[in-house]
């Protein structure tokens, strides 16, 4: 589908605050190796941002180690692919479909099907299995630099349609999701989602359609300029561009991209002068298939394609502002890497996440949690227990209903507004602060309210906060003072005011005592006998209390 | 007419004082034309005002027993308020109020105020969050629910609630606290019903009691981003701000005064005409173990202060709505987790204990002192505690049914199980009868004291009756009578003491709206 079609004049947006006279300090800081203390506020920031959340388990394992041993685990990624996802719905009614020989449970990613309802039920499939994994991710950075790309080559599965491409295509953001930047576009080219998306696939000599080749260049490499400006490069390019993919498409039966030269524009494709005038010479046969890597070539002899992604990257893992300081401190040498190092993607985000520019306090707790982000990592950072993926049909229940959760707050996964992803990431001035408006923001409290509450039931099984589990993660939730501030420094990024910790334990943990000793008393009296249901109960509702009025303040939003 | 005008020019006149027992009511006649004339009125603006005393209040220091001051002064000499300094209660001689409660007392005598003694529940728990919880959620003692009566309550007007709120015919928060925190009160079966506000005209506050200022860092941008949709888009936001911005002045409340702070917003709230049913507010530091009053002066100190602002804080409410033209609408309540021991601890102060007098307060309360001063031992021990006589489900049932107008057949859903009906409050709006019931001594024992056995002699008007054996702690050791009795009649039953130790022990006899409590001696 072409994101074209969609650039009518957007829709009146919600009145946004006037946040004009506010004045934000920002920072000179560059790439330099932050040498500051490694501490737990140190490792729990760079987990929120890395991963979904800070888990406390995940920040004890990390306090063990040095910043670079911390980062060289966290960009480790599993060499190994996770599970495909499973059959989870019913049988085709259609006759002789295929898919009725993939047993419940099993996967149906190697069975093709012609009954759309199946195909629907599968897409809904993905997208449940790429939610367990984000809520079951290992310690490394790998699920959000997967959700990263699929920002950044944004697809829909509602576009797409067939849910084995739009698995492919999952796939090879996994498979390259730290590896080199040059092969990744060419495989994304390649990819039979993507073929199918942007209309390559139906791309020929007689009929040539540009929207890949413009969008491989605006928002894949390339960009538009500082915060999209003026393209550096011309129509013309796209058209160029365009010739020389034509041919490429899809195979219906075996589900891969091919060549077909017989629809390959074989004349020579002139690019402008941004490309050094470039001649990318006409191939006929089989070896036409090689102007892609000529093109590529091209492009990625560009300075913008590294000054583009290493912005994004930014926007991504810092902040959204790149104000004149960061794009010469930490744009440029960063790119710069990412040049010397042949598009090699790790090395970039190893001298980032090693920057003192990251670690600067004043990039700290300014992300304002995505959707995913804040849904995945409050079940995470809660310890929120789903049934276990062997039971399948249950956590697939669950990893649904958090993807619904998300979906309603504006990041539906698998189906981003359009090609260039969520507004968050690319629309200046706001930015993240798009993700919070009138509507989401109260669904967010709603969603939080929820999970402290009565959490979600389907078919049996529950999903809901335990928070006397998660008390007792801290490392003296008998003392209410340290529950407090243990509890702040695992869920906030930004410092309660001391006035504001004592009025939440006099209201809540105290119950409008003035003395401590009765959150203690109360807290030993369940300790030493557990399975005493009032002694529970007691603890159980204040804390309930208590963090779900922590979940309610802005504070918990930012990340 | 309508039908307030009606009661205004007509109310007093039509209201029958009767003698009960060992106290007294005024109630509407069951033969009354006035109940004939308000049969078709079925009021639905009614409010009810929550007021918790956080800590344990010392009921026995706020409501006194004029009959029995020896023995009170005996337990508890080194607090003990003066005979002479206590406030009377007019046509109830037997009973006084502390003498810092001076607005109370005059609301009572203005008929305006009704007190109900010795309020409780069997196995009484002596630690201030279990005694919060059972009260807020108003559970059996044993009985573990997460839920709040007030929740359940308005869980059940206003189903499925957050969904499809709000909405024309509930545009306003169900529940209001003020305060930072809604409390398990307001938490119903899901979700809490209630949300708390601590200032209806700065809004940012009434999502957040707490917010600290923004650091002029990209965070803290972010953070006044977020605070700021919240405060536009708080669904409530805009009906609570106008409802207070039509209130532009109001009575004179006292200062400093943080009950009174908070009194004074619910009046402007149900003046600015919310239709929210439930108001909840709290005062705090009734857990004074030690010092609680002035040793020179027992007459003040710090119980007598926060008696004190408590009455103050309550009159200076009842005017102003009375001003504001509201009175008719709004009854408010008093509770506590617990009341204090009989004896007074030697560092001048109590400790924590178990029933204790509810205050309620608003123009349709029937102004009454509801059963009896409770006994107290002529020597009181440290373990002395005062017996229930009435439960505050009891209470509660009473308010929801006569008062907010539940119907008798859904209020056991929302109050777990059946408790008799009490006629607190003016309740023809609801179009409750109240009937007219009368008697004296309705349980006696014989012999007194006895030795094993005792036979209990009692008189039912009909209906459920119990009888519940209860020691001074307030432990209910046997139930000798649980039943429907198809007869109006007395009866006897036996209660063998077994091996019970000798001393003090309760029979509680509860019919109807009927509750009275008989004093037992057990000797050698």
């Amino acid at each position: 589908m072409d994101r074209r079609d969609f650039l009518t004049p957007a829709k009146k947006a919600l009145a946004t605050p006037d946040l004009s006279g506010f004045k934000v300090s920002r920072t000179n800081t560059g790439l330099s190796p932050y040498t500051g203390t490694f501490g737990v506020n140190e490792i729990i920031h760079l987990l929120k941002r890395t991963m979904f959340g800070a888990a406390k388990a995940d920040v004890d394992y990390f306090r063990t180690k040095t910043l670079s041993q911390a980062i060289n685990e966290l960009l480790t990624v599993p060499s190994v692919p996770p599970s495909p996802p499973v059959k989870n719905y019913p049988n085709s009614v259609t006759a002789g479909d295929l898919d009725v020989a993939v047993t419940a449970g099993s996967t149906w990613v190697d069975t093709n099907t012609n009954d759309g309802g199946v195909d629907a039920q599968r897409r809904s499939s993905f997208k449940s299995w790429w939610q367990g994994l984000m809520i079951n991710q290992n310690k490394s950075i790998l699920e959000k630099m997967v959700l990263f790309w699929h920002n950044h080559f944004a697809t829909e599965t509602t576009d797409i349609g067939r849910a084995i491409w739009c698995y492919q295509n999952n796939t090879i953001l996994r498979k390259n999701a730290l590896g080199n930047f040059k092969q990744f576009v060419k495989d994304i080219t390649l990819d039979t989602g993507m073929l199918r998306y942007l209309n390559g696939y139906l791309n020929t000599n007689t009929a040539p359609d540009e929207n890949y080749g413009r969008e491989l260049q605006e928002l894949f490499t390339v960009g538009k300029g500082i915060d999209n400006g003026t393209p550096p490069y011309s129509e013309a390019d796209v058209k160029a561009a365009a010739k020389v993919l034509t041919g490429w498409t899809v195979n219906n039966t075996t589900n891969t991209s091919y060549f077909n030269s017989p629809k390959h524009d074989i004349t020579n494709k002139q690019f402008s002068s941004f490309y050094n005038n470039t001649i990318i010479t006409g191939r006929s046969g089989a070896t036409g298939a090689n102007e892609l890597d000529d093109m590529l070539n091209m492009i990625f002899s560009t300075n913008d394609v590294a000054q583009y992604i290493c912005r994004r990257l930014y926007r991504w893992f810092v902040y959204y502002d790149i104000d004149a300081a960061t794009e010469a401190n930490v744009i440029t040498p960063l790119a710069q890497i990412f040049r010397s190092n042949n598009y090699e993607i790790k090395p970039v985000l190893n001298a980032l996440l090693k920057s003192e520019h990251f670690f600067d306090v004043l990039n700290q707790g300014c992300q304002i949690k995505s959707p995913v982000d804040l849904n995945v990592s409050l079940c995470r950072e809660f310890n929120v227990v789903f049934p276990s993926a062997s039971d399948y049909v249950n956590a697939y229940y669950m990893w649904d209903y958090l993807r619904i959760q998300s979906f309603n707050m504006q990041q539906n996964i698998g189906d981003p507004p359009d090609v260039a992803g969520w507004k968050s990431y690319y629309q200046a001035p706001q930015f993240y602060e798009i993700w919070i408006n009138s509507d989401t923001l109260p669904k967010r409290n709603q969603f939080s309210d929820t999970m402290a509450n009565n959490g979600y039931t389907r078919n049996g099984k529950n999903i809901k906060i335990d928070f006397i589990a998660f008390a007792k993660t801290m490392p003296n939730p008998g003392d209410p003072n340290e529950l407090i501030n243990d509890s702040l420094t695992y869920l906030y990024r930004l410092p309660l005011s001391q006035a504001s910790k004592n009025q939440l334990k006099t209201d809540i943990l105290l119950s409008g005592q003035t003395q401590d000793h009765y959150w203690t008393d109360a807290w030993t009296a369940y300790i030493a006998n557990p399975a005493d249901t009032i002694n529970a109960n007691i603890v159980r509702n204040r804390l309930r209390d208590f963090y779900q009025y922590l979940m309610r303040l802005a504070e918990f939003q930012l990340a | 007419m309508k039908r307030r005008d009606f009661l205004k020019k007509t109310g007093t006149g039509a209201v029958i004082p009767a003698v009960i027992g060992g106290f007294s009511l005024r109630s509407f006649g069951e033969d009354s034309p006035l109940n004939t004339l308000l049969a078709n009125a079925t009021e639905t603006d009614h409010v009810l005002v929550i007021v918790q005393l956080n800590g344990g209040n010392d009921g026995l220091n706020m409501v006194l027993p004029k009959d029995n001051y020896s023995a009170y002064n005996n337990a508890r000499t080194n607090i003990a308020i003066p005979e002479s300094k206590i406030l009377s209660l007019n046509k109830f001689d037997k009973t006084g109020l502390h003498p810092s409660m001076r607005g109370i007392q005059t609301l009572f005598n203005e008929g305006s105020l009704g007190i109900v003694q010795s309020v409780g529940y069997p196995q009484p728990n002596f630690s201030h969050f279990r005694a919060t919880d059972i009260w807020m959620s108003a559970t059996d003692s044993n009985q573990v629910l997460t839920s709040g009566w007030g929740g359940r309550y308005l869980n059940y007007e206003y189903p499925n609630f957050p969904n499809g709120y709000p909405n024309s015919t509930m545009p306003d928060p169900l529940g209001i606290q003020i305060g930072s925190v809604t409390s398990l009160t307001f938490q119903g079966p899901a979700v809490n019903m209630g949300m708390s506000i601590s200032n209806p005209t700065s809004f940012y506050n009434l999502l957040n009691g707490v917010e600290d200022p923004a650091p002029n860092t990209p965070a803290g941008k972010e953070l006044k981003y977020v605070r700021l949709v919240s405060k536009q888009t708080q669904k409530y936001a805009t009906v609570i701000k106008s409802a207070a911005d039509k209130v532009p002045s109001q009575g004179v409340y006292p200062t400093p005064n943080l009950l009174a702070d908070q009194l004074k917003i619910v009046a402007r709230l149900i003046k600015g005409g919310l239709k929210t049913r439930l108001y909840m507010v709290s005062y705090g530091g009734f857990d004074n173990h030690s010092l609680q009053v002035n040793p020179a002066d027992t007459t003040t100190g710090t119980h007598a202060t926060l008696l004190k602002n408590v009455s103050d804080a309550i009159k200076a409410f009842q005017d102003d709505i009375k001003n504001l033209g509201v009175d008719e609408r709004v009854v408010g309540m008093t509770f506590s987790e617990f009341g204090r021991r009989i004896k007074s601890n030697s560092s001048g102060g109590t400790d924590h204990g178990a029933a204790a007098p509810m205050i309620l307060f608003g123009k349709n309360v029937m102004p009454a002192v509801w059963g009896n001063n409770p006994t107290l031992p002529a020597n009181a021990t440290v373990n002395d505690n005062i017996p229930m006589q009435y439960d505050f489900r009891s209470v509660y049932a009473s308010l929801l049914e006569n008062w907010l107008c539940v119907k008798n057949s859904d209020l056991q859903a929302i109050m777990l199980k059946n408790f008799p009906n009490l006629p607190l409050v003016n309740s023809a709006s609801c179009k409750n009868v109240v009937p007219n019931t009368s008697g004296t001594n309705l349980i006696t024992n014989d012999p007194n004291p006895f030795a094993s056995s005792t036979t209990l002699k009692f008189t039912t008007a009909g209906g459920h009756t119990l009888i519940q054996i209860m020691d001074t702690m307030g432990r209910v050791l046997s139930t000798p009578v649980d039943q429907d009795y198809t007869q109006a009649g007395t009866y006897t039953t036996t209660f063998y003491s077994g091996a019970l130790p000798t001393g003090i022990y309760y029979a509680r006899l509860q019919n109807g709206i009927i509750q009275q409590v008989r004093t037992m001696m057990k000797g050698k």
